[in-house]
């Protein structure tokens, strides 16, 4: 309310008009273009992190049976992370055009690459004992998955989660080549106008929006494992 | 559809047949030695920051906190924010080269000394024990006993470094920077799709290609390092130890 009054007051004395890296300002006049990149970035982040985890572990589950899948498996991920992210958007490109697809295609395949790897990891970890005790109690292929496997491997799959949305938030910047990069559409507008604010403001959104999903993914993290936390206070 | 058709990828490969597009200023040749030089550049700067201080403080056993919160920042920060930001400030910043290297600078320098503090630190105690007791002085358990042991995962960093620098120099053509990325913004800035994708399968093979023969490196170091060691068992080791859980960009 009182950002409103200011700015419809002085606009011309403004840090807007003196083009002042920290200024408040810019960010109550232009709010609504705020909240909607960071709307957009979101739903982007958050759909190609899901995609991930949706294809990452049934795919793990079904690789670790074979040592020559899991290691195929495991060198075709390394192979998709290794190609930087403008080359990926732009091979993707012919495929989805100028749409949101593009980027969350391309960063699914990212979060897959890093989720292969610490499901994997985390599957292989299972302590052979826990998985006895569940056969000895009868349990099924499928209810040991479940119930004794998945829940062991937890804390490496979330810890997958949480490095994989981290940097997925950064890279949705580049997602701009199309015309889909959230607060990075709003960084290529301000560099454009040469406006600091502006890269400024949105760039720190953009870590922002990083620490903030990942703290929530670290709470998720801790109340789905509390036999961590049991063991280590 | 044409596009995945043979009709694209058709044109993709007479793109890559026509010595045009490989010549003069705009050319791959060109192209290539501009992203080849500013990542040789960065990569050897930041090794030349990042490396003294990574070894050092995995001798002294100081500096896991840092180690762990650079290596965080590495892949939290978005690399294409921070290159505009230093477009746009003032001298000696601006839209220059010498904002393209710092920025790649700054992204190279994270894996580089997270793998050189965590390759020290994983070195066998007992190693260094002995080494000392040979009486050898701080330095010369460093340089003969560590530094060597450590070599493996010194260079995965330098790896890693490498793509990290390349994938953020094709980001720096959105910005200011040269390279192969110009490539793909001429196409999409003319909406010239073949061009824009055979840009991309440029990068794309640059890239393959480099953590092709640094990996191999990597491997031939291991070999060196522990001969006694099976290869099955080195690449155990080489994985578990791993500092860097994968930054792309």
């Amino acid at each position: 309310m009182l950002g409103g009054v200011i700015h419809t007051q002085t606009v011309s004395q403004s840090c807007i008009a003196r083009n002042e890296w920290v200024c408040w300002d810019y960010v109550v006049s232009r709010q609504s273009d705020l909240t909607e990149a960071f709307w957009e970035h979101l739903t982007i982040t958050v759909v190609a992190v899901a995609l991930g985890v949706a294809v990452a572990l049934p795919l793990a589950v079904l690789a670790r049976r074979s040592r020559l899948f899991s290691g195929s498996v495991a060198s075709t991920a390394t192979l998709i992370y290794t190609i930087p992210s403008v080359a990926l958007f732009s091979l993707l490109f012919p495929i989805a055009k100028l749409s949101a697809t593009t980027v969350i295609i391309g960063l699914a395949l990212y979060s897959l690459a890093i989720l292969l790897r610490n499901t994997l990891d985390g599957l292989a970890s299972v302590a052979p004992d826990a998985v006895d005790a569940g056969r000895g109690m009868g349990y099924s292929n499928w209810r040991l998955l479940l119930a004794v496997e998945l829940p062991l491997a937890l804390p490496a799959i979330l810890a997958g989660v949480r490095i994989a949305t981290v940097s997925t938030v950064a890279l949705v910047t580049v997602g701009t080549l199309v015309g889909f990069g959230g607060f990075g559409d709003i960084i290529k507008r301000g560099f454009s106008g040469n406006f600091r604010p502006e890269v400024l403001t949105a760039t720190v959104a953009t870590v922002i929006l990083a620490l903030i999903l990942d703290a929530l993914l670290l709470a998720l993290q801790r109340a789905t494992t509390p036999w961590l936390r049991e063991r280590s206070s | 559809m044409s596009v995945l058709g043979g009709s694209f990828l058709g044109e993709v490969v007479a793109w890559f047949a026509d010595p045009v597009n490989w010549q003069g200023p705009d050319g791959v040749i060109a192209r290539l030695r501009e992203h080849l030089e500013i990542t040789g550049l960065t990569v050897v700067i930041a090794a030349v920051i990042a490396l003294p201080v990574g070894l050092w403080l995995g001798h002294i056993g100081r500096g896991g906190a840092l180690a762990t919160g650079i290596s965080y920042s590495g892949r939290a920060a978005p690399t294409y924010a921070v290159l505009v930001l230093l477009a746009i400030s003032p001298a000696p910043f601006g839209n220059n080269q010498t904002s393209t290297v710092t920025a790649l600078v700054l992204f190279a320098l994270s894996p580089i000394l997270t793998n050189a503090y965590v390759g020290i630190r994983g070195v066998d105690p007992d190693a260094v024990d002995a080494a000392r007791g040979m009486g050898l002085s701080g330095w010369q358990v460093l340089r003969r006993v560590e530094l060597p042991l450590a070599a493996p995962l010194v260079i995965s960093g330098l790896r890693l470094a490498t793509t990290q620098v390349i994938a953020t120099a094709t980001i720096a053509a959105l910005v200011a920077g040269g390279g192969l990325g110009r490539i793909i913004t001429a196409g999409f800035g003319r909406q010239d799709d073949v061009e824009l994708f055979a840009g991309a399968v440029l990068v794309a093979v640059l890239a393959l290609a480099a953590e092709l023969v640094l990996g191999w490196l990597q491997r031939a170091s291991a070999r060196q390092a522990r001969p006694d060691l099976s290869a099955t068992r080195r690449r155990k080791d080489a994985a578990d130890a791993a500092a860097e859980p994968l930054t792309v960009s």
